[in-house]
């Protein structure tokens, strides 16, 4: 018997459509940032928020993920902005080549960022990068401030936590010091930003946060590599 | 079940090799795969018996190696394993540390069997 060495990721096909739209969004600068939480945190509302407060002519469409039904992308739609919704059937999670087959008829040099909100989900989408430049984890005042913890894998890759639903905090024992301390924990980098879609606050730290993110993303295209 | 997707690239990965050595058998497949990577060893092993059952791979073993995070401090450059989130360096006892891996899920090895007889 011989042992040959073997090389290379395992998921090899998903990260292998997940680099090649990585390089297309490189390519044409679009910004693309991928929605994880739990079922309810609030990615949705946020979303709509989001495109609520967008100037019309912003170059921005979303992806919106769920087993069955367009009803997040009928709530979306309204705002003007290009919106389809990818119906997985069973599958827990996005992967790279349904990103792909949905943005086949988009000019991606006509965006500028795309949003991806990903099946309520806070364990599989960990393990399926879609080519994004950034995840962002939401967790809302109404679940455990030891979610992070819990979930380390996702926590660990996310960039930044949307603390959601905080006009809830007078009236829930959610500790928000905590629950960011315990993200830290996981990922000592984590950024983080406190909204009420319902109060309106935080809104705008959220939008500035997404404003900044596509600065780093553009000067990142003109730094050379290596 | 994403461990199904896990195994079925696991199974991939070894046909992929095994065309480059035509007519060896696949033994054993060795893989790596970080504590963060959110893969349940249960799962898997389930999920590989099951895709591998009344196939060419049947009794195909799959040896799994688990490792721990690790984290670099950015302070004294001290790399280390973090086991259950510690944050501190061990070196210098600064906060600031920066995780360096801990969601690895690679290919390690395969252990063939060569000069197998075709089947006709």
């Amino acid at each position: 018997m011989t042992r040959v060495p073997m090389e290379g990721k395992v998921l090899n096909e998903n990260a292998r459509v997940a680099a090649e739209l990585r390089e297309r969004f490189v390519a044409r600068r679009v910004l693309v940032v991928n929605l994880v939480s739990s079922p309810g945190s609030g990615k949705t509302t946020l979303l709509e928020k989001t495109l609520g407060a967008l100037p019309q002519a912003s170059r921005v469409a979303v992806l919106t993920g769920d087993l069955q039904t367009e009803n997040d992308a009928n709530r979306l739609k309204r705002y003007g902005f290009p919106v389809k919704q990818i119906v997985t059937g069973g599958t827990c999670h996005l992967d790279a080549r349904m990103i792909e087959k949905h943005i086949a008829d988009w000019d991606l040099a006509q965006l500028d960022m795309l949003i991806v909100e990903n099946v309520g989900n806070l364990v599989c989408p960990s393990s399926y990068d879609l080519g994004e430049a950034a995840k962002i984890v939401l967790l809302s005042v109404t679940e455990g401030e030891d979610k992070p913890l819990k979930y380390p894998s996702i926590f660990f890759k996310s960039e930044l936590m949307v603390l959601t639903k905080t006009d809830l905090l007078p009236y829930v024992p959610f500790d928000a010091d905590l629950a960011l301390a315990n993200a830290r924990r996981v990922h000592p980098e984590m950024e983080v930003v406190r909204v009420s879609c319902l109060a309106g606050d935080g809104l705008r730290d959220w939008m500035n946060w997404l404003e900044r993110r596509r600065e780093k993303f553009l000067a990142s295209l003109t730094q050379p590599v290596g | 079940m994403h461990e199904m997707g896990i195994a079925n690239s696991i199974l991939e990965g070894v046909a992929q090799e095994l065309k480059r050595r035509p007519g060896s058998r696949a033994v054993s497949v060795g893989v790596r795969i970080g504590e963060l990577a959110g893969v349940d060893p249960d799962a898997l092993s389930f999920a590989f018996e099951a895709l591998t059952l009344d196939t060419d791979f049947a009794g195909l073993a799959i040896d799994v190696e688990y490792v721990v995070p690790r984290s670099r401090c950015t302070e004294c450059r001290h790399e280390f394993d973090v086991r259950n989130f510690e944050l501190l360096c061990p070196n210098c006892g600064s906060l600031s540390t920066k995780r360096l891996s801990g969601d690895e899920l690679e290919f390690k090895y395969l252990e063939i069997e060569e000069d197998v007889p075709q089947a006709k």
